[in-house]
Protein backbone atom coordinates (compact mmCIF):
# COMPACT_ATOMS: atom_id res chain seq x y z
CA UNK A 1 0.00 0.00 0.00
CA UNK A 2 1.49 3.60 -1.12
CA UNK A 3 2.16 5.81 2.33
CA UNK A 4 -0.50 8.66 2.58
CA UNK A 5 1.57 11.51 2.50
CA UNK A 6 -1.23 14.14 2.55
CA UNK A 7 -0.72 13.96 6.87
CA UNK A 8 3.04 14.49 6.30
CA UNK A 9 4.16 16.83 3.72
CA UNK A 10 5.34 19.31 6.02
CA UNK A 11 8.44 20.68 6.30
CA UNK A 12 10.04 18.84 9.69
CA UNK A 13 8.90 15.93 8.12
CA UNK A 14 10.62 16.04 4.64
CA UNK A 15 13.83 17.15 6.93
CA UNK A 16 13.46 13.84 9.20
CA UNK A 17 13.15 11.88 5.86
CA UNK A 18 16.02 13.29 4.54
CA UNK A 19 18.23 13.33 7.50
CA UNK A 20 17.13 9.25 7.81
CA UNK A 21 17.33 8.42 3.88
CA UNK A 22 21.33 10.68 3.88
CA UNK A 23 22.14 8.71 7.01
CA UNK A 24 21.32 5.19 5.75
CA UNK A 25 23.02 5.50 2.41
CA UNK A 26 26.03 7.18 4.15
CA UNK A 27 26.36 3.95 6.05
CA UNK A 28 26.08 1.99 3.09
CA UNK A 29 28.99 3.70 1.38
CA UNK A 30 31.17 2.96 4.98
CA UNK A 31 32.31 0.03 3.71
CA UNK A 32 33.90 1.37 -0.13
CA UNK A 33 35.28 3.96 1.82
CA UNK A 34 37.61 1.68 4.03
CA UNK A 35 38.08 -0.70 1.10
CA UNK A 36 39.48 2.73 -1.32
CA UNK A 37 41.66 3.94 1.92
CA UNK A 38 42.84 0.02 2.39
CA UNK A 39 43.99 0.13 -1.11
CA UNK A 40 46.92 2.09 0.16
CA UNK A 41 48.10 -0.54 2.43
CA UNK A 42 48.76 -2.34 -0.67
CA UNK A 43 51.27 -0.01 -1.38
CA UNK A 44 51.38 3.91 -3.82
CA UNK A 45 50.75 2.05 -7.13
CA UNK A 46 47.24 0.26 -6.07
CA UNK A 47 45.70 3.30 -4.57
CA UNK A 48 47.18 5.56 -7.34
CA UNK A 49 45.64 2.87 -9.71
CA UNK A 50 42.53 3.71 -8.02
CA UNK A 51 42.12 7.06 -7.72
CA UNK A 52 43.07 7.19 -11.52
CA UNK A 53 40.03 5.41 -12.06
CA UNK A 54 38.44 7.77 -9.64
CA UNK A 55 38.86 10.57 -12.12
CA UNK A 56 36.01 9.42 -14.35
CA UNK A 57 32.79 11.54 -14.62
CA UNK A 58 31.04 8.95 -13.45
CA UNK A 59 32.78 8.38 -10.40
CA UNK A 60 32.86 12.26 -9.71
CA UNK A 61 29.00 12.35 -9.89
CA UNK A 62 29.03 10.03 -7.39
CA UNK A 63 31.23 11.64 -5.34
CA UNK A 64 28.97 15.08 -5.47
CA UNK A 65 26.06 13.06 -4.27
CA UNK A 66 28.52 11.87 -1.19
CA UNK A 67 29.14 15.03 -0.66
CA UNK A 68 25.74 16.35 -0.80
CA UNK A 69 24.67 13.72 1.44
CA UNK A 70 27.38 14.40 4.04
CA UNK A 71 26.28 17.86 3.96
CA UNK A 72 22.76 16.85 4.70
CA UNK A 73 23.38 14.99 7.51
CA UNK A 74 25.68 16.99 9.03
CA UNK A 75 23.34 20.43 8.93
CA UNK A 76 20.01 17.91 9.71
CA UNK A 77 22.20 16.37 12.88
CA UNK A 78 22.59 19.98 14.21
CA UNK A 79 19.67 20.94 13.55
CA UNK A 80 18.50 17.96 15.52
CA UNK A 81 20.94 18.92 18.45
CA UNK A 82 19.99 22.79 17.90
CA UNK A 83 15.91 22.18 19.26
CA UNK A 84 16.83 19.30 21.40
CA UNK A 85 19.59 21.23 23.57
CA UNK A 86 18.84 24.50 22.97
CA UNK A 87 15.01 24.38 23.41
CA UNK A 88 14.52 27.18 20.83
CA UNK A 89 10.75 26.98 20.23
CA UNK A 90 10.31 29.53 16.90
CA UNK A 91 11.58 29.25 13.91
CA UNK A 92 11.64 25.70 13.10
CA UNK A 93 10.94 25.87 9.38
CA UNK A 94 13.58 28.32 8.86
CA UNK A 95 16.01 25.96 10.58
CA UNK A 96 15.45 23.32 8.19
CA UNK A 97 15.64 25.77 5.85
CA UNK A 98 19.22 26.82 6.92
CA UNK A 99 20.23 23.06 7.13
CA UNK A 100 18.66 22.44 3.23
CA UNK A 101 20.78 25.52 2.21
CA UNK A 102 24.32 24.61 3.63
CA UNK A 103 23.55 20.90 1.80
CA UNK A 104 23.08 23.17 -0.90
CA UNK A 105 25.83 25.39 -0.89
CA UNK A 106 27.92 22.65 -0.27
CA UNK A 107 27.27 21.22 -3.08
CA UNK A 108 27.75 23.98 -5.16
CA UNK A 109 31.15 24.72 -3.81
CA UNK A 110 32.27 20.71 -5.19
CA UNK A 111 31.13 21.12 -8.56
CA UNK A 112 33.12 24.83 -8.63
CA UNK A 113 36.01 23.08 -7.37
CA UNK A 114 35.65 19.97 -9.86
CA UNK A 115 37.96 19.41 -13.14
CA UNK B 1 -40.09 22.14 -1.24
CA UNK B 2 -36.39 22.86 0.31
CA UNK B 3 -35.68 26.46 0.55
CA UNK B 4 -32.05 27.34 -0.96
CA UNK B 5 -29.85 30.06 0.57
CA UNK B 6 -29.95 33.36 -1.41
CA UNK B 7 -26.94 32.79 -4.07
CA UNK B 8 -26.87 29.05 -3.99
CA UNK B 9 -27.98 26.89 -6.70
CA UNK B 10 -30.40 23.87 -6.28
CA UNK B 11 -28.63 21.40 -7.52
CA UNK B 12 -24.82 22.04 -6.13
CA UNK B 13 -23.78 18.66 -3.85
CA UNK B 14 -20.85 17.81 -2.57
CA UNK B 15 -19.57 14.27 -2.40
CA UNK B 16 -18.31 12.67 0.71
CA UNK B 17 -16.47 9.42 1.04
CA UNK B 18 -17.16 8.53 4.81
CA UNK B 19 -15.49 5.08 6.57
CA UNK B 20 -17.86 2.88 7.94
CA UNK B 21 -16.85 -0.01 10.04
CA UNK B 22 -16.09 -1.53 13.74
CA UNK B 23 -12.89 -2.73 15.08
CA UNK B 24 -13.09 -5.78 12.79
CA UNK B 25 -13.37 -3.37 9.75
CA UNK B 26 -14.85 -1.44 7.46
CA UNK B 27 -14.81 0.50 3.88
CA UNK B 28 -15.73 3.95 2.63
CA UNK B 29 -18.82 4.67 1.53
CA UNK B 30 -20.22 7.64 -0.85
CA UNK B 31 -22.53 10.36 -0.06
CA UNK B 32 -24.11 13.20 -1.15
CA UNK B 33 -24.55 16.04 0.42
CA UNK B 34 -26.39 19.66 0.13
CA UNK B 35 -23.02 22.12 -0.48
CA UNK B 36 -23.61 25.13 1.38
CA UNK B 37 -21.03 28.48 1.07
CA UNK B 38 -20.59 28.01 4.55
CA UNK B 39 -20.28 24.49 5.81
CA UNK B 40 -18.01 22.74 8.70
CA UNK B 41 -16.93 18.96 8.31
CA UNK B 42 -19.18 18.43 11.20
CA UNK B 43 -21.94 20.03 9.43
CA UNK B 44 -22.02 17.45 6.65
CA UNK B 45 -21.44 14.66 9.29
CA UNK B 46 -23.99 16.08 10.88
CA UNK B 47 -26.27 16.27 7.67
CA UNK B 48 -25.17 12.78 6.79
CA UNK B 49 -26.42 11.02 10.04
CA UNK B 50 -29.85 12.59 10.71
CA UNK B 51 -31.09 12.88 6.74
CA UNK B 52 -29.66 10.29 5.81
CA UNK B 53 -28.22 7.44 7.78
CA UNK B 54 -29.15 7.08 11.22
CA UNK B 55 -26.94 4.34 12.52
CA UNK B 56 -23.67 6.32 11.75
CA UNK B 57 -21.61 6.93 14.57
CA UNK B 58 -19.29 9.78 15.44
CA UNK B 59 -18.55 11.72 18.51
CA UNK B 60 -19.07 15.28 18.96
CA UNK B 61 -20.20 18.03 21.82
CA UNK B 62 -19.24 21.24 22.04
CA UNK B 63 -19.31 22.41 18.08
CA UNK B 64 -17.29 25.42 19.31
CA UNK B 65 -13.44 23.84 19.16
CA UNK B 66 -13.69 23.82 23.60
CA UNK B 67 -14.52 19.99 23.90
CA UNK B 68 -12.19 18.27 21.44
CA UNK B 69 -14.24 15.84 21.03
CA UNK B 70 -15.28 15.43 17.50
CA UNK B 71 -11.77 14.98 15.34
CA UNK B 72 -11.57 12.98 12.49
CA UNK B 73 -9.26 12.38 9.70
CA UNK B 74 -10.23 14.57 7.26
CA UNK B 75 -8.83 14.21 3.60
CA UNK B 76 -5.77 12.52 4.98
CA UNK B 77 -5.16 14.78 8.08
CA UNK B 78 -6.46 14.70 11.65
CA UNK B 79 -8.40 17.65 12.43
CA UNK B 80 -11.25 19.04 14.52
CA UNK B 81 -13.92 18.96 12.33
CA UNK B 82 -15.98 21.81 14.20
CA UNK B 83 -13.47 24.21 13.41
CA UNK B 84 -12.75 23.18 9.74
CA UNK B 85 -14.65 24.74 7.21
CA UNK B 86 -15.36 22.25 3.78
CA UNK B 87 -14.22 24.64 1.26
CA UNK B 88 -10.90 24.66 3.18
CA UNK B 89 -10.00 21.56 2.87
CA UNK B 90 -11.54 20.38 -0.44
CA UNK B 91 -11.18 22.59 -3.59
CA UNK B 92 -14.96 23.30 -5.51
CA UNK B 93 -15.72 19.81 -7.02
CA UNK B 94 -13.42 17.52 -4.86
CA UNK B 95 -14.76 15.11 -2.40
CA UNK B 96 -14.52 15.04 1.18
CA UNK B 97 -12.81 11.94 2.96
CA UNK B 98 -13.79 11.28 6.37
CA UNK B 99 -12.38 8.60 8.51
CA UNK B 100 -11.88 8.10 12.54
CA UNK B 101 -8.55 9.39 14.00
CA UNK B 102 -5.61 7.20 13.21
CA UNK B 103 -3.41 5.30 16.42
CA UNK B 104 -6.78 4.70 18.01
CA UNK B 105 -9.05 1.29 18.28
CA UNK B 106 -12.30 2.24 16.27
CA UNK B 107 -15.44 1.40 17.72
CA UNK B 108 -17.81 1.85 15.14
CA UNK B 109 -17.49 4.28 11.83
CA UNK B 110 -16.09 8.02 12.81
CA UNK B 111 -16.02 7.09 16.80
CA UNK B 112 -12.69 5.86 18.03
CA UNK B 113 -11.97 4.79 21.37
CA UNK B 114 -9.54 6.95 23.68
CA UNK B 115 -9.39 5.02 26.62
CA UNK B 116 -5.21 4.19 25.58
CA UNK B 117 -4.48 8.08 24.55
CA UNK B 118 -6.08 8.68 28.27
CA UNK B 119 -4.22 5.42 29.61
CA UNK B 120 -0.64 7.20 28.43
CA UNK B 121 -1.18 10.36 29.76
CA UNK B 122 -2.04 8.49 33.37
CA UNK B 123 1.36 6.25 32.75
CA UNK B 124 3.32 9.56 31.27
CA UNK B 125 2.68 10.98 35.01
CA UNK B 126 -0.09 13.01 33.92
CA UNK B 127 -1.52 13.95 37.54
CA UNK B 128 -0.81 17.17 39.38
CA UNK B 129 1.13 15.69 42.88
CA UNK B 130 1.42 18.88 45.17
CA UNK B 131 4.81 19.24 46.53
CA UNK B 132 3.55 20.29 50.71
CA UNK B 133 0.37 17.63 50.41
CA UNK B 134 1.78 14.77 48.90
CA UNK B 135 -1.70 12.82 50.31
CA UNK B 136 -3.52 15.35 47.87
CA UNK B 137 -4.71 17.80 50.71
CA UNK B 138 -5.21 21.07 49.72
CA UNK B 139 -1.55 22.98 51.43
CA UNK B 140 -2.20 25.62 54.28
CA UNK B 141 0.23 28.26 52.34
CA UNK B 142 -0.89 29.63 48.36
CA UNK B 143 2.20 29.19 46.30
CA UNK B 144 3.65 32.37 44.54
CA UNK B 145 4.64 31.43 41.21
CA UNK B 146 5.51 34.78 39.49
CA UNK B 147 4.02 34.33 36.26
CA UNK B 148 6.64 35.50 34.20
CA UNK B 149 9.65 33.41 35.60
CA UNK B 150 10.72 31.11 32.64
CA UNK B 151 9.68 27.66 34.38
CA UNK B 152 6.50 29.08 34.41
CA UNK B 153 6.46 30.25 30.75
CA UNK B 154 7.46 26.84 30.01
CA UNK B 155 4.41 25.54 31.52
CA UNK B 156 2.18 27.95 30.34
CA UNK B 157 3.36 26.77 26.52
CA UNK B 158 1.58 23.59 26.67
CA UNK B 159 -1.23 23.64 29.61
CA UNK B 160 -4.23 24.26 27.22
CA UNK B 161 -4.20 21.27 26.00
CA UNK B 162 -7.68 19.96 25.76
CA UNK B 163 -6.70 15.99 25.07
CA UNK B 164 -8.54 16.04 21.65
CA UNK B 165 -6.20 13.38 20.37
CA UNK B 166 -5.21 15.24 17.44
CA UNK B 167 -1.40 15.43 17.51
CA UNK B 168 -1.28 11.11 18.84
CA UNK B 169 -3.35 10.47 15.88
CA UNK B 170 -0.09 12.52 13.75
CA UNK B 171 2.26 10.70 14.98
CA UNK B 172 4.03 8.38 13.40
CA UNK B 173 5.94 7.06 16.14
CA UNK B 174 2.68 5.69 17.83
CA UNK B 175 2.18 4.09 14.83
CA UNK B 176 5.34 2.34 14.79
CA UNK B 177 5.55 1.61 18.51
CA UNK B 178 2.22 1.15 19.97
CA UNK B 179 3.60 1.16 23.33
CA UNK B 180 4.79 5.09 23.10
CA UNK B 181 3.13 7.78 25.03
CA UNK B 182 2.84 10.01 22.31
CA UNK B 183 3.15 13.79 21.96
CA UNK B 184 0.13 14.86 24.38
CA UNK B 185 1.05 13.16 27.28
CA UNK B 186 4.32 13.89 27.22
CA UNK B 187 3.53 17.71 26.71
CA UNK B 188 1.37 17.32 29.77
CA UNK B 189 4.24 15.93 31.77
CA UNK B 190 6.59 18.63 30.77
CA UNK B 191 4.02 20.90 32.04
CA UNK B 192 4.37 19.36 35.50
CA UNK B 193 7.88 18.54 35.50
CA UNK B 194 8.15 22.84 35.15
CA UNK B 195 5.13 23.40 37.22
CA UNK B 196 6.90 24.52 40.66
CA UNK B 197 4.54 23.40 42.89
CA UNK B 198 4.60 19.63 41.90
CA UNK B 199 6.81 17.32 43.94
CA UNK B 200 6.75 13.99 41.49
CA UNK B 201 9.21 15.82 39.39
CA UNK B 202 11.98 12.09 39.74
CA UNK B 203 8.63 9.61 38.82
CA UNK B 204 7.52 11.64 35.95
CA UNK B 205 11.01 11.59 34.43
CA UNK B 206 11.71 8.26 34.90
CA UNK B 207 8.14 7.52 33.77
CA UNK B 208 8.59 9.54 29.90
CA UNK B 209 12.20 8.04 29.63
CA UNK B 210 13.07 5.18 28.00
CA UNK B 211 11.52 3.49 24.23
CA UNK B 212 8.15 4.21 25.08
CA UNK B 213 8.99 7.58 26.34
CA UNK B 214 10.80 10.81 24.90
CA UNK B 215 13.57 8.88 23.54
CA UNK B 216 11.99 7.66 20.19
CA UNK B 217 10.61 10.41 19.08
CA UNK B 218 12.00 11.32 15.94
CA UNK B 219 11.02 15.21 15.93
CA UNK B 220 9.06 14.93 12.71
CA UNK B 221 7.04 17.58 14.29
CA UNK B 222 3.79 16.46 12.84
CA UNK B 223 2.15 16.91 16.70
CA UNK B 224 3.37 20.59 16.49
CA UNK B 225 2.42 21.31 12.83
CA UNK B 226 -1.67 19.79 13.39
CA UNK B 227 -2.02 20.83 16.71
CA UNK B 228 -5.52 23.05 16.64
CA UNK B 229 -4.64 24.89 19.86
CA UNK B 230 -1.01 25.95 18.17
CA UNK B 231 0.75 24.03 21.07
CA UNK B 232 3.96 22.30 20.62
CA UNK B 233 4.31 18.87 22.10
CA UNK B 234 7.21 18.41 19.99
CA UNK B 235 9.28 21.05 22.07
CA UNK B 236 7.82 19.65 24.67
CA UNK B 237 9.51 16.34 24.54
CA UNK B 238 12.57 17.97 23.62
CA UNK B 239 12.41 19.78 26.88
CA UNK B 240 12.06 16.37 28.18
CA UNK B 241 15.00 15.36 26.66
CA UNK B 242 17.02 17.64 27.40
CA UNK B 243 15.98 17.59 30.70
CA UNK B 244 16.86 13.51 31.29
CA UNK B 245 19.91 14.39 29.44
CA UNK B 246 21.43 16.89 32.29
CA UNK B 247 19.95 15.58 35.18
CA UNK B 248 21.72 11.84 34.25
CA UNK B 249 25.18 13.36 33.37
CA UNK B 250 25.38 14.41 36.74
CA UNK B 251 23.60 11.82 38.23
CA UNK B 252 20.28 13.95 39.55
CA UNK B 253 18.53 11.18 38.78
CA UNK B 254 19.64 8.61 41.60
Amino acid sequence: MRPDMRGRSHPTYVAFILHRVSGLLLALFLPLHFWALGQAIQGEAALDGFLRWADNPLVKAAEWALVVLLALHLAGGLRVMALEFLGWRARQKDMVAVSAGLAFAAGVLFLLNVG
Amino acid sequence: METVPKGEKAQDTLKVRVWRGDAAGGEFREYAVPARENQTVLDVVTQIQREQEPDLAYRFACRVGMCGSCAMEVNGRARWTCRTHVKRVAAPGEALEIRPLANLPVIRDLATDMAPFFDKWARAGGTFQPKDAPDGAVPAEFSVVPPESKQRREADAGIECIGCGVCYASCDIVAWNPDYLGPAAMNRAWTLVNDVRDGARRERLEAVSGDAGCHSCHSTQSCTERCPKNLDPSSAIAGLKRTLFWDSLWGRLR
